[in-house]
């Protein structure tokens, strides 16, 4: 089944490559087939998640939807494409969806090497590790030993190797495809630990049977930086993608919310009606409406509203806002302005 | 350039026009040609806009540090061993299974298909049941079933079941004493050797003394004195050179010893009992496909029930029984590959899975796994028909 995904990726990367060479262009695509065609996960609470409905909501989805909303002033433009870690990239590289977002971690090789580019960073993680309650294990330097389940294709994965093997420690790691079979083993007693970003542990843990046997300890081994993914050597598109971003971030900044953004429309200050489309460069240069940052903030919210009902204290998660919190309340998230 | 040749061929020779044979072959290489051509053009298009991409080529990254760890390897393999590396360890994990898979398959599939055929009713049924059950149910569930239900069944290491101090059945495995060999081994290995060559002359021996006198000598109990006999004696004058590394609570889990690992245990179950059913059938199928005359005269020769199944039913069945076999053989192999779901380490997971993601050359990465899967297939393909051969009926 899986090789057999793969095999219709590649063979559609193939025939694409074939086919066309016309890689750019992928706005108009996307202007001309009406909808954003998004990559998110196969279902993680908090970043993306189908509701009993079928209705995907999270902080990736949202990403995807502020990307509809800047292009159609639309936020139900966008179709998803649940994937595993390890199909993720071949589909996004194939043309099978327009951008990823699916809480994928910003390195070196994978903005050097696929031949894609990450457009921003919607959530800052870090890898932690969540243990049974009943071992009674108060530090990651106690695992020495450690049975460790864990998902495939992920950079956990490497960040796990590391970290033991720069402790000296040994482990065995349980590969998963899927963070609800990762779940399924940890629960079944098959693993010691998981280990994942902190904020999927999070997620995960609220999916237990028994949250309350199992903690989450305060080691956070690496720095994971998440965020939204498309295709290289198509600067329109990574333009659009990264400026949907930075509009949720400038937004709450402003204090512009879903809720009040008809009203600031008629503010006097030229950031805001700048913001709004009413002043400067507008939506030309992303080749948007004007009103590409409002329909966002109109449809989808500010980075603020987004994090708090997907994540923070509005959801059941209830994860603080930390490095997320914008720069100016002493978090790293920092959008260059809208001029 | 193959129109050419024809061109310049049809004017020399115009009675080559009305040939054939001759027609047939310059179409063939027409058509040759153009295949290859569309190949080359594709994998050439692809390498390009690939690199036009941005994505890297090629198979440098076999030489790379792989940088994570997995669950099983049969050979050396740790964090800083190449992504070459997670081929192999793959790979072999995937021989492993299949191997095991086909050998257990085999041995219940032939059991339950001859029980099928058994005058006891009870017997036959009970094999009907398994296999309407067993064929009939996705292999994924199964797999997924002997991994779970059979996981949460067992208790945790420190509650491990525990037979005599040496073994332990916990839910991290199957934790065997590993026999540990010491100088002076190597003699009982020779006699051990010398015991098979033994054997082999003997089972020869009988077999001819047989066909030509008819008398029957049963190797059976000789055979067994000398394959166990004569090595235990070796083992015993040689001061009894092993001892047994016996597997130890350390901390989380067991260490040392021989660990038998769930997901192995789960995919060996699913993938043997699974294809088990199907050989069955086969079995069955196979055996009634020998007419019924062929009992008949074995009986009237005065046979009795076991001699008939061994000389005279099965050499027939076999002929019926082995090409259906083959390709059940092949499907074990294919769908080990459904590991990748119980986190069993095998060929698809570690390489086409793991490798693949973090190099993000799927092209290469899947090709190869391709190329594997091929070859594994078809080498067995050529083994049951050089076997198939030899069990043919030889006409006298």
């Amino acid at each position: 089944m899986k090789l057999l995904k793969s095999l219709t990726a590649i063979t559609g990367l193939a025939l694409l490559a074939a086919a066309s060479n016309v890689a750019a262009g992928t706005l108009d695509d996307v202007k001309k087939k009406g909808f954003v065609q998004c990559g998110v996960t196969t279902g993680l609470a908090g970043f993306s998640f189908p509701d009993e409905k079928g209705n995907w909501t999270g902080i990736d989805v949202d990403t995807c939807r502020a990307v509809a909303a800047a292009i159609f002033g639309d936020a139900k433009k966008v179709k998803f494409s649940p994937l595993t870690a390890k199909e993720r990239f071949t589909a996004l590289q194939s043309g099978e969806i327009d951008m990823l977002s699916r809480n994928t971690t910003w390195t070196l090789t994978r903005d050097t090497s696929l031949g894609l580019n990450f457009a921003g960073v919607n959530y800052y993680d870090g890898q932690g590790f969540m243990v049974k309650k009943e071992l009674g294990v108060k530090s990651a330097k106690e695992l020495d030993g450690a049975t460790v389940c864990i998902q495939a294709g992920t950079t956990t994965e490497l960040n796990l190797a590391d970290y033991f093997r720069s402790n000296k420690m040994k482990y065995t790691p349980i590969t998963f495809d899927k963070s609800d079979e990762t779940v399924k083993g940890f629960e079944a007693n098959r693993c010691d630990m998981l280990t994942s970003d902190q904020s999927q542990l999070y997620a995960l843990r609220i999916q237990l049977a028994d949250p309350g046997s199992a903690i989450v300890l305060p080691e956070v081994i690496s720095k994971e930086p998440l965020g939204p993914v498309v295709r290289q050597g198509d600067d329109e598109w990574f333009n659009v993608v990264r400026w949907a971003l930075y509009a949720m971030l400038n937004a709450e900044e402003m204090g512009i919310t879903s809720k009040n953004v008809d009203n600031m429309k008629k503010s006097e200050d030229p950031g805001i009606r700048r913001f709004m489309g009413l002043e400067g460069i507008k939506g030309s240069g992303l080749k948007l409406p004007d009103e590409w940052a409002y329909n966002i903030v109109k449809h989808v919210g500010n980075y603020g509203e987004v994090f708090d009902r997907n994540v923070g204290q509005g959801s059941p998660l209830k994860i603080g806002r930390g490095l997320n919190a914008l720069w100016s309340d002493g978090g790293i998230q920092y959008a260059p302005p809208i001029r | 350039m193959a129109v050419d040749e024809k061109e310049s061929l049809a004017p020399a020779k115009p009675s080559l026009w009305r040939d054939p044979n001759a027609r047939a072959i310059v179409f063939q290489v027409i058509v040759l040609a153009a295949v290859t051509l569309f190949i080359v053009f594709i994998i050439k298009n692809t390498l390009h806009n690939m690199e036009s991409r941005g994505i890297s080529t090629g198979f440098d990254f076999l030489g790379n540090e792989s940088g994570f760890g997995i669950l099983q390897s049969l050979i050396e393999y740790n964090e800083s061993s190449t992504y070459g590396r997670t081929f192999f360890v793959g790979l072999l994990n995937t021989l492993l299974v299949s191997a095991l898979g086909i050998f257990f398959a085999t041995i219940l599939g032939f059991a339950i298909g001859i029980a099928r055929l058994s005058r006891n009713w009870l017997v036959a049924k009970l094999a009907m049941v398994y296999i309407e059950i067993f064929r009939n149910i996705p292999l994924l569930l199964q797999i997924f079933f002997w991994y779970f239900a059979v996981l949460r069944a067992l208790p945790g290491p420190r509650q491990s079941l525990n037979v005599g101090d040496a073994v332990f059945l916990n839910n991290r495995g199957l934790y065997l004493p590993r026999p540990v060999f010491e100088d002076g081994f190597g003699l009982v290995l020779w006699v051990l050797g010398v015991a098979i060559i033994a054997t082999m002359v003997m089972t020869r021996w009988a077999k001819r003394r047989r066909e030509a006198s008819g008398k029957v000598f049963h190797t059976f109990y000789a055979s067994l004195a000398l394959l166990i006999g004569l090595p235990l004696l070796a083992f015993l004058i040689s001061g009894a050179p092993m001892s047994w590394d016996v597997a130890a609570l350390k901390g989380f889990n067991f260490r040392g010893g021989l660990g038998v690992i769930p997901e192995l245990a789960a995919l060996l179950f699913a993938l043997s009992i699974y294809t088990a059913a199907f050989i069955a059938e086969i079995v069955r199928a196979g055996i009634q496909g020998v007419t019924h005359g062929q009992t008949e005269a074995a009986r009237a020769l005065g046979l009795r029930p076991t001699p008939i199944l061994h000389l005279i039913i099965i050499p027939q069945a076999m002929r019926i029984i082995i090409p259906p076999l083959t390709s059940q053989y092949l499907n074990l192999i294919k769908n080990s590959s459904l590991a990748t779901a119980i986190g069993y380490p095998d060929l698809v997971a570690v390489f086409a899975g793991t490798t693949l993601n973090q190099t993000g050359q799927a092209v290469e990465v899947i090709a190869m796994t391709m190329a594997v899967y091929l070859s594994l297939s078809l080498l067995t393909s050529m083994f049951m028909n050089w076997f198939n051969a030899r069990m043919a009926l030889v006409e006298r």
